[in-house]
């Protein structure tokens, strides 16, 4: 039986946007208010699992051919990678650094190595909560 | 500040996720995976002799001082058995990359591994509690992949009851830490066991105690027991062994470090009812062990011996039955490693899970009969092997607590071991064998490295042990005299004033 979903077909393309949209405010955000890697990976791991409820898994994979698990490990890969970046520099494991860079057009913004670690939960996350909902829903 | 005392923990993780994209390439995740835990296992020497010149070393994560931030603390103790379960780990492997079928290879086994080993490295060196819960979870995650590779039937059954069981048991360690946090008002385990030592014997604190002994019996097979025998009979041989060799083991290290360190306040009772619980693990495992007829039965139920044994050590708590704690649990790792791939080999090369089924095997493989013979003396603590000087060491500890029914349980135990082995030993391995010499599987002679390797081991540790002796003695030390602890890690600062003990 086929199931008729122009309404979620048409809701999801435009939803979506404004879901990832909001994941990646929370992302950063997460730096002096609440929000974070965490929550902003989240959201966008809910805006993928939205296009693979409203599409199936073929199509969804062509617009983003890649493997999860793998878009995990290298979540994991980066946030341990900055832990691990300070034992380089004779300092306790895990310190985080930030500076003030001048940039043309938006003026003096802060930079921080934490925002590193943090896209490296976000992109942890979404591997994560990717691949349990595409497991789950692989057989039968 | 040492930043090497966390290597243990990030580098196998690390590696373990570098694995993830070689999942293809066999070849390079063994020599990879082999190399990280070898490299831990030298940098925990490299540690273990830097803490006998400056004592308890620390790193503060991202420089936060203690209690506030996470810290990391290596003691003689901890990087004991960081260095002995990390060799244990390297063997395991060796004989997981010589028996393992190469789709299991490939089902991300080695980053599993790692990342277990990483768990029990991270739970030995944290001095923060609500850290140690971490680091067990990240060697439970790991390990209910373990169990589960492969999918088996059986293995499902008995995967979700280990499953359902540790989560139980998480559960409850999450709800003990929010009422230690809610009584005392910290994490960090030095500062703690201050605390507890400042409120004196307060119940709420004893009923605390309490809540986790539950736990950590769950974890550590502490009479709490029933869900491991079937689990540790499922997985793979490698696999198997290193569950008996190290998650146990991880259980008991958390058992001795909260009643010796974290509450050493309400000894009556906390210590009452650990040996309480030591004698009828002790008896249960003995039970067992006598009426099982498949071989891994009878090696699960010599896991819950041991156990049973090294916490009444902790129950006695002198100074020589914490020394022969540590031999003790240093001496498990290696001799329960080498008893379950031991058995894991009987099976393979008969294909027969009962002892009565299986006979003569000595005349097909003689090399591996006396390896198995050695793995039975060591665990019945036959001199000069690994297990005497523990079993001497607790028994001593026991003359002079007083303790005799615990004595008594304890050198029985040590009968049953021995007779238990020695039905497989009798049944198995001697008699007529039953393999002709057409049917007789080869026996690669690289497979008998690993228990080569093994066997070493415990006979280094039994007639080493002069030389391990300082460290031994140091660790005991530490666990006796809490202050060598809290003073390093707190760096005497919140001393002034306070409970001298």
């Amino acid at each position: 039986m086929k199931i008729n979903d122009v309404i979620l077909r048409t809701v999801t393309k435009a939803v979506v946007f404004i879901i990832l949209t909001l994941g990646v405010y929370l992302f950063f955000a997460g730096h002096h208010a609440p929000g974070g890697g965490f929550i902003g990976g989240l959201v966008l791991a809910s805006g993928i699992v939205l296009l693979y409820l409203a599409y199936d898994i073929e199509t969804v994979h062509k617009g983003m051919p890649f493997d999860f698990k793998k878009v995990a490990a290298l979540g994991v890969l980066l946030a341990t990678g900055t832990a691990v970046g300070s034992l380089f520099f004779d300092v306790p494991f895990l310190t985080q650094t930030h500076t003030y860079i001048n940039v043309p057009i938006f003026g003096e913004m802060g930079f921080s190595t934490v925002t590193i670690f943090e896209a490296g939960v976000a992109l942890t996350v979404v591997g994560v909560v990717v691949t349990i909902i595409l497991s789950i829903s692989e057989d039968e | 500040m040492s930043n090497m005392i966390v290597l243990p923990l990030i580098v196998p993780v690390i590696t373990a996720i570098l694995l993830v994209f070689l999942k293809e390439h066999v070849f390079l995740q063994r020599i990879i995976s082999l190399l990280t835990l070898s490299f831990i296992a030298v940098i925990s020497i490299v540690l273990l002799l830097e803490i006998q010149t400056q004592g308890v070393m620390r790193i503060d994560f991202s420089g936060w001082a203690p209690p506030f931030g996470i810290s990391f603390v290596a003691d003689s103790f901890a990087t004991l058995l960081v260095l002995v379960a990390n060799l244990v780990a390297v063997i395991c492997l060796l004989y997981a990359i010589f028996t393992m079928e190469l789709a299991y290879e490939k089902m991300y086994f080695y980053p599993f591994t790692l990342l277990m080993v990483a768990g029990v490295n991270g739970s030995f060196l944290t001095g923060d509690i609500f850290n140690l819960f971490v680091c067990f979870e990240v060697m439970l995650l790991a390990s209910y992949g373990l169990i589960s590779l492969g999918g088996e039937k059986i293995q499902l059954r008995e995967a979700l009851k280990y499953v359902l069981i540790n989560i139980v048991a998480s559960w409850i360690f999450l709800v003990a830490l929010a009422f230690l946090y809610g009584t005392i008002g910290t994490l960090n385990m030095a500062h703690i066991s201050l605390r507890v030592m400042e409120a004196g014997a307060n119940p709420l604190i004893t009923t605390v105690a309490l809540i986790f002994l539950i736990v950590f019996s769950l974890k550590a097979g502490l009479l709490l027991f029933f869900w491991l025998p079937g689990s540790y009979s499922v997985p793979p041989t490698a696999v198997a062994a290193l569950f008996a060799a190290l998650l146990t083991k991880v259980g008991i290290y958390a058992l001795v470090r909260s009643f010796t360190l974290l509450f050493p306040n309400n000894t009556e009772v906390t210590h009452t009812v650990l040996g309480i619980m030591a004698g009828l693990t002790i008896m249960a495992g003995c039970i067992g062990a006598l009426s099982g007829r498949d071989v891994r039965t009878i090696a699960s139920y010599n896991v819950l011996i041991g156990v049973g044994f090294i916490v009444a050590g902790l129950a006695i708590g002198t100074e020589s039955a914490l020394q022969g704690v540590i031999y003790y649990l240093m001496h498990d790792m290696v001799a329960k490693a080498m008893l379950f791939l031991a058995v894991g080999m009987m099976i393979y090369l008969t294909g027969e899970t009962v002892i009565d089924k299986m006979s003569g095997l000595i005349r097909n493989y003689p090399f591996f009969g006396w390896l198995f013979f050695i793995a039975m003396c060591s665990l019945a603590g036959i001199p000069p092997l690994s297990g005497f000087l523990g079993k001497v060491l607790i028994g001593q500890g026991a003359i002079e607590g007083g303790n005799f029914v615990l004595l008594g349980l304890g050198f029985l135990s040590s009968l049953v071991v021995l007779y238990s082995l020695l039905r497989i030993f009798l049944s198995s391995f001697f008699g007529e064998t039953i393999i002709s010499l057409e049917d007789e599987k080869p026996l690669p002679k690289r497979v008998m490295l690993p228990l080569t390797l093994l066997a070493v081991c415990t006979i280094g540790l039994g007639v080493g042990a002069e030389k391990l002796a300082p460290f031994v003695t140091d660790a005991a030390e530490t666990l006796y005299t809490p202050s060598m602890y809290i003073d390093p890690v707190l760096d005497g600062e919140l001393w002034q004033g306070e409970v001298n003990k």
